[in-house]
């Protein structure tokens, strides 16, 4: 019998939809995989008795609904999900039992699919590598020791190595692209406001967005069409009327205009990146698509403002983890020590860092030089991504600067790490969306990305470039499961 | 109509050892908003809850909780600045504040710093020298803190989220407010408008209206303000008038020994009557204000607040112009009765049928008395306003004396029966018949030969002793003018039968 969990998403639907095989079946494989796979470290929370008994509830039933009927699947742990341990990847919420489900899972659940388990990341998703989690490192599944990126690490590491069907995992500077580059799977970060934050455990508001991680561009555009949709619960979500990705997807692009931004040729690229980005280029242009070199003069300036847009909402947003209502609780004689106790054991470095940073920027006196600053560039950025989008449909570049490092290489330099999501930044900081698809390898036999960037809410266009790039990357992950 | 404030007749200054000081004042009013659900939640505002009962995800700041605006506090606010004559702000931000509290769940308090949604506006004041405008500076909205309950345990601090996000209006006065006095017809007037529009209950026991109070004080004559210090959270008009008090003459005595005024934040000590420290200005919390990135900016449709306006009701000034045109009535007194729109109400109804100043009087003298006695408010008055009109009328039409009307008023209050009952049940009709009252008055002067003697012999004062004799002997139910008539009458004929 044919391995269940090498199949895509959709090759899954449809199998379960014709009856090729059951949810039970599917259930049981990928928690098999999963079982054995702790030297990857992907998951916090294993729910595979509940997900067994869910698959069987689902097989008694005759007509299976909806657009994930059967589906297990695994979360990044920055959605909340009810009665389900909900961490962020951090200490100070190691205890926290959610009794409410997020709208993104929510609908997810909806369409029939249900929780696997819930997937190590980042803490706070504050990290480009996933080493910062209070639960450990995650593997990435292409070698031992090597970082599968972040925040998603864990949601990226699980998917590549099948340990999920997909998955789905929030991007504020490249938390879903970066590590998708990193493992091969393909990861889109949706339009501000095109899914609900409610119930997402908030790092910065104005640029957090959730999205999905798979395996192939087919299944990207419908696990987005799941997952999207408005949310009065949310006042930045947008009510805009949801488009059905799947069945608009095609690879035919003729006449489609890709705009080669000049900014993105950053000094100590790897040639390899340089390479594949000509190769896609050129894939692009067989299929019909029109290049054109336009430019994004504020692009050097994202990843400072990033560095100081970022923190100031997060300084605000985790001020709320203060061992007052839930989470970790240090003892102190006081209030005042209560607080530095507990924030001083349940947070760990990174965050620490970024709470300095935000607050740092956001203390009177220098609110005008830095935040205040930060978001007028912010609107340059934007402003430039606005102009270009007058003469180009979408925008190609690599997804990262460099592919997988190893572990510990970068810790004890948060610079180099910020330096990561240098190409992933700006769409954030511009509320865009924005694709990362497996493209190619590097000399060490690690996967590389390219990023195609959209209009704001036309996903559709960069999902149609994509699978025309897909069909002609011809793209396989080669991983043998080396950690069993 | 602002009349100019005569400043010979206002005469609220500190004297010091050396000099005459001017108190300058200025209030932020802290108005909970008149809405059942709260700014960003769903959660019922109602007060007297048990502790954490109304208290929903987002007001307990639960992860990825996300506020959402309710409509109707911002329909609420704009009704509140229309009500001040202030500009409606089409475009306003919501703002974090950065603190930590232990009855601050999310770590900060959603308001509005750089952009509030109402802007300058004024109030005016009757004050016994004359009309006063008092202007507003802003209105912003804001969420409510917890509440933080330290007396319960020698070890802990217990918290109560019930009020955790509930809606607050902050209305910053300028700094034109000059006297104690002042402060207490500035928050009556603004509690009144506010009553008017039925945006805010004004309830201080409730703790639905409190105040920040800042007092600074000058050299009478000076034009430069002096440094001054905010005294928090002040939750009666009585504490304020002595807050203020307390304050200006601390700060007089330390300017007048050459020290300085530290700027400062104080806390009034209402049992001691003193203020005292709470923090240094070098202390002041950097609350690191920038606006909440889950909240959109606020746009207000012009079409809204036409539409508002057009909802508002007559407003305490309106009336009381309206009253004094109308009804023929002082400002003094007109001032009174739009007061509470209650009282307004109430007015209204009785001068429907009855003379417009005597129910003034009455409403203001004898019914207030027994309000105030009972402490309670017009809405529970034991007499009814159409009985009270029915007694006014029996007094207009000559029925009843005003001191008749007095003892039929006291048997209202314990029963509010129609008054024309009680006077008949009572016998308590006025005697008018012109021969009863001469047969009277004939015997009362027959009996009182010696004193009818000295009135005839120059003796005038007596008069008043035989109208009272005549008083006492109909049981007070002789009709004061025709006694008056025969009396007089009666006199005179003894006065000429001597001269004859």
């Amino acid at each position: 019998m044919t391995d269940l969990t090498n199949l895509s998403l959709v090759g899954l639907v449809n199998g379960i939809k014709n009856k090729d095989f059951s949810s039970e079946e599917v259930t049981k494989s990928f928690i098999k995989n999963a079982e054995n796979s702790d030297k990857l470290n992907t998951y916090i929370t294993k729910c595979f008795d509940e997900a067994l008994v869910s698959a069987k509830n689902f097989d008694k039933k005759n007509k299976p609904k909806g657009l994930l009927p059967g589906i297990p699947i695994a979360v990044k742990d920055m959605f909340c999900t009810k009665d389900v341990k909900t961490t962020a990847g951090s200490k100070i919420l190691n205890n926290f039992l959610p009794t409410y489900e997020s709208t993104v899972t929510n609908k997810l659940w909806m369409e029939g699919a249900f929780l696997l388990g819930k997937l190590n990341c980042d803490e706070f998703a504050m990290g480009s590598s996933n080493e910062t989690s209070f639960f450990g490192n995650v593997t990435n599944p292409f070698g031992d020791k090597i970082v599968p990126g972040g925040s998603s690490g864990g949601s990226a590491s699980a998917l590549a190595a099948n340990l999920t069907p997909a998955t789905i995992g929030t991007d504020t500077g490249g938390s879903i692209r970066q590590p998708a580059s990193f493992t091969g799977t393909v990861g889109l970060k949706p339009t501000y406001g095109r899914c609900s934050r409610w119930g997402i455990v908030a790092f910065a508001s104005s640029l957090d967005q959730a999205g999905p991680l798979t395996k192939t561009v087919e299944d990207c555009a419908l696990l987005l069409q799941a997952m999207t949709g408005y949310d009065p619960k949310d006042s930045t979500s947008i009510n805009i009327k949801a488009n059905n990705f799947s069945s608009n997807l095609t690879e035919k692009v003729k006449n489609i205009i890709i705009g080669i931004p000049k900014e993105y040729r950053v000094e100590n690229m790897p040639i390899e990146i340089d390479k594949l980005w000509k190769k896609g280029i050129d894939f692009l242009k067989d299929a019909g698509a029109v290049i054109k070199d336009i430019s994004l003069p504020n692009t050097m300036y994202a990843l400072p403002t990033y560095y100081i847009v970022a923190p100031a909402e997060a300084s605000s947003n985790l001020a709320r983890y203060d061992g007052v209502k839930y989470g970790h609780r240090s003892k102190g004689s006081n209030l005042i020590e209560m607080y530095e106790n507990t924030r001083s054991e349940g947070f760990g470095d990174e965050v620490k860092r970024r709470i300095l940073i935000g607050t740092y920027v956001l203390s009177s006196g220098y609110y005008d030089a830095y935040y205040l600053k930060a978001q007028k560039v912010r609107k340059l950025i934007k402003e430039d991504f606005d102009r270009s989008f007058k003469n180009v449909d979408a925008i190609l570049t690599p997804s990262t600067p460099s592919s997988a490092f190893k572990m510990g290489e970068k810790k004890d330099d948060p610079v180099s790490m910020y330096l990561n999501d240098i190409f992933t930044v700006p769409v954030n900081l511009a509320g865009l969306p924005a694709i990362s698809i497996p493209s190619g390898y590097d000399k060490n036999n690690l996967p590389l990305g390219l990023q195609l960037i959209g209009k704001p809410f036309d996903e559709q266009m960069i999902l149609n470039l994509s699978l025309a790039l897909q069909k002609r990357m011809n793209f396989k992950r080669n991983i043998k499961a080396w950690w069993k | 109509m602002v009349e100019v404030m005569l400043e010979n007749k206002f005469d609220y200054f500190i004297k010091g050892e050396t000099n005459k000081w001017e108190v300058i004042i200025g209030l932020e009013v802290h108005a909970q908003v008149l809405s059942k659900s709260k700014l960003f939640s769903s959660s019922s505002t109602k007060f007297g809850a048990d502790p954490n009962t109304q208290v929903s995800l987002v007001d307990s700041a639960l992860p990825g909780m996300l506020p959402v605006i309710n409509q109707f506090c911002i329909e609420q606010s704009i009704k509140t600045g229309l009500g001040l004559k202030a500009k409606i702000n089409l475009h306003s931000v919501f703002d974090r504040k950065n603190y930590f509290y232990a009855d601050l769940p999310q770590g900060y308090q959603i308001s509005q710093y750089k952009n509030p949604i109402v802007g300058e506006g004024e109030v005016i004041l009757d004050m016994p020298y004359g009309s006063k405008k008092i202007g507003i500076e802003r209105l912003h909205l804001e969420q409510d803190a917890g509440k933080s309950i330290h007396d319960m345990d020698p070890e802990n601090t217990f918290v109560d989220l019930n009020r955790s996000g509930i809606a607050l209006m902050e209305i910053v006065s300028k700094p034109d407010l000059r006297s104690p006095e002042e402060v207490n017809a500035y928050v009556k007037k603004l509690r009144s408008i506010m009553r008017y529009l039925a945006t805010c209950d004004g309830n201080m026991q409730e703790g639905s209206l409190r105040a920040d109070v800042n007092v600074s004080v000058r050299k009478v004559g000076d034009k430069k303000y002096g440094t001054r210090c905010e005294i928090k959270n002040v939750n009666s008009i009585k504490f304020m008038q002595m807050a203020i008090e307390h304050e200006a003459k601390r700060q007089v005595k330390l300017l007048e020994e050459g020290k300085a005024v530290d700027q400062e934040t104080r806390l009034f000590d209402a049992k001691k009557n003193i203020t005292k420290s709470m923090r240094l200005k070098e202390e002041a919390h950097d609350y690191r204000y920038f606006p909440d990135p889950d909240l959109l900016p606020l746009k207000i449709d012009e079409s809204l607040i036409d539409k508002l306006k057009k909802t508002l009701p007559e407003l305490p000034d309106e009336k009381k112009d309206r009253f004094i045109k109308n009804y023929n009535i002082s400002a003094y007194e007109a001032n009174i009765l739009v007061s509470e729109k209650e009282i307004s109400d109430y007015y209204e109804e009785v001068i429907k049928h009855a003379d417009k100043k005597l129910a003034a009087n009455w409403i203001m003298g004898d019914l207030f008395a027994v309000l105030n006695r009972k402490n309670i408010s017009i809405v529970n008055s034991p007499i009814s306003a159409k009985n009270l009109s029915i007694l006014i009328n029996l007094i207009s039409s000559g029925e009843i004396s005003g001191r008749i009307a007095k003892e039929v008023f006291e048997i209202m209050i314990e029963k509010d029966n129609n008054p024309k009952e009680i006077v008949v049940s009572k016998g308590l009709k006025q005697q008018s018949d012109p021969k009863e009252l001469e047969k009277i008055i004939t015997e009362i002067l027959t009996k009182n030969k010696e004193k009818v003697a000295q009135y005839r012999n120059g003796k005038e004062k007596l008069y008043g002793f035989f109208v009272g004799q005549v008083m006492k002997s109909s049981g007070g139910r002789a009709n004061p003018k025709l006694v008056n008539e025969i009396l007089k009458s009666k006199l005179k004929q003894e006065c000429s039968k001597i001269s004859r």
